[in-house]
């Protein structure tokens, strides 16, 4: 039976892992590739690594941190922030990765999507999706939460979909970095409105939570970063929990 | 020295890393002539069955007679499913014919939430009849991985369960997810990116390269 994936992300600013809350207040979490290595050791199912200031420096930086990351896991590595073209999502590939998060180019030139579905195939692409309550609908918000999209987010991640993404990152920006639980109800809305799987991010805080995003919130992996970047939480022993509840995990 | 076939299918960043970990020495040969000696070949491969369209009758030539030569094959994904006769995904180009049987689209099951495409990490099993090891025979790529073992999958089409089975994994459909007859042998995971299984089945793999049949 298909496992549901744990998934861990590094916000990385500068060559260091960085944590906000509500996409604000950036602290310091250490160095990707120790990070990385611990991950693979306590057995992650996955690590995506997100580049939250995406200049022009920061992006050369980011190929050599995509590079050390990799060197550090056997594992499918998955990097985002600040791809806006082909040639930046080849850098990234180049370095190492095995799958690119599409956010704020993938609604300004969708067309992205279905280029590099060509490209690389489906399952290297990945449409990252920031979404925010607005009533009883969920809208799409990009440049790093700044700027609404004035789209629905189930409707995006249908047309994401039919372009040809092999992923949607799900991300609730009323959760992130609150450690309140996942969007449930947002996770459900965009999963079952998909084909393919949904990540749900943002709002872990306790194993609970994940039990919860698998089940009601209908997720195929569920990403964190601060539970797992200040080691409260271990990989192992979220997963011993997951299979008590009856969720299958890889162990 | 073992060559890995670069056709252009995706990257081959984690397959070399993979092999590096694991102490062996490969190239990519620029031409298919230069197959010919090399200890071990693997053809990796994400994304589109239409890509192997690459794969010429030059280099399907070099790799059937490095093959009947005595120099072990394998092929990861993509590459494993070209070892077929062919794909579903891409009706018209064939595969290289090694094994019997066609590869098919997965089904999924909006009932049980079962997607397509199989991404993530998913169980090897004892494979079902007519797999030839479910009547006993063992597998050199599976030796010492424990039934149940966790591998990393990402694909839509797979090859069926033949008598060359040596693992299956369920999806909706049970299929092939190693195969092995003679010294051609495939995985539909990526063992590059599963972690020590992976590891462990790759250096399966290097070690009857070592050790020829």
């Amino acid at each position: 039976m298909l496992s549901k994936r744990v998934i861990a992300c590094m916000d990385v600013r500068d060559g260091q892992v960085v944590k906000g809350v509500k996409f604000q207040q950036l602290q310091h979490a250490g160095d990707p590739a120790a990070l990385a290595r611990r991950y693979n050791v306590e057995g992650i199912d996955e690590v995506v690594v997100l580049d939250i200031t995406a200049t022009l420096e920061s992006r050369q930086a980011l190929a050599r941190t995509i590079h050390a990351v990799a060197q550090e896991i056997f594992l499918p590595l998955t990097v985002g922030g600040g791809i806006r073209s082909e040639d930046d999502a080849a850098t990234a590939v180049d370095a190492g990765a095995d799958k690119v998060s599409l956010n704020t180019a993938a609604l300004r030139t969708p067309g992205l999507i279905t280029t590099l579905a060509n490209r690389y195939g489906s399952q290297a692409v990945i449409v990252a999706i920031d979404a925010k309550r607005h009533g009883e609908r969920f809208a799409v918000y990009v440049r790093s939460g700044t700027t609404a999209a004035e789209r629905d987010a189930v409707e995006w991640a249908r047309e994401a979909e039919s372009r040809g993404a092999g992923e949607i990152l799900l991300t609730s920006m009323d959760r992130d970095g609150t450690r309140a639980g996942f969007d449930c109800e947002l996770t459900a809305a965009v999963s079952e409105a998909v084909n393919i799987p949904v990540i749900a991010s943002g709002g872990a805080g306790g194993f609970e939570h994940f039990a919860e995003v698998f089940t009601r919130g209908a997720a195929d992996a569920a990403l964190a970063a601060s539970i797992f970047h200040y080691a409260e939480s271990s990989v192992s022993d979220l997963k011993q929990y997951l299979r008590r509840q009856g969720i299958p995990v890889r162990l | 020295m073992i060559a890995l076939v670069d056709y252009g299918a995706g990257n081959l960043t984690s397959v070399r890393k993979a092999l590096s970990a694991l102490g062996a020495e490969y190239q990519t040969p620029a031409t298919p002539e230069a197959c010919a000696g090399m200890t071990g070949l693997i053809v990796p491969g994400v994304g589109h069955f239409d890509a192997t369209r690459a794969l010429d009758d030059r280099w399907r030539a070099a790799l059937v007679d490095a093959v009947r030569a005595g120099t072990p094959l394998l092929g990861i994904c993509v590459g494993m499913q070209w070892l077929f006769e062919g794909s579903a995904e891409a009706p018209d180009v064939p595969g290289i014919g090694l094994l019997p049987g066609r590869c098919e689209r997965l089904h999924g099951d909006g009932a049980r939430r079962l997607k397509v495409p199989h991404v993530g990490w998913n169980s090897l099993d004892a494979p079902p009849a007519p797999a030839r090891t479910h009547q006993g025979s063992t597998s050199r790529l599976m030796n010492g991985l424990a039934g149940g073992s966790q591998v990393y999958f990402t694909h839509s089409f797979a090859a069926p369960v033949t008598e060359d089975c040596v693992a299956a994994t369920t999806h909706v459909d049970t299929f092939a997810a190693a195969v092995e007859r003679d010294l051609v042998f495939g995985v539909q995971f990526h063992p590059e990116k599963s972690s020590d299984v992976g590891l462990h089945m790759l250096g399966n793999f290097l070690a009857v390269c070592a050790g020829g049949r």
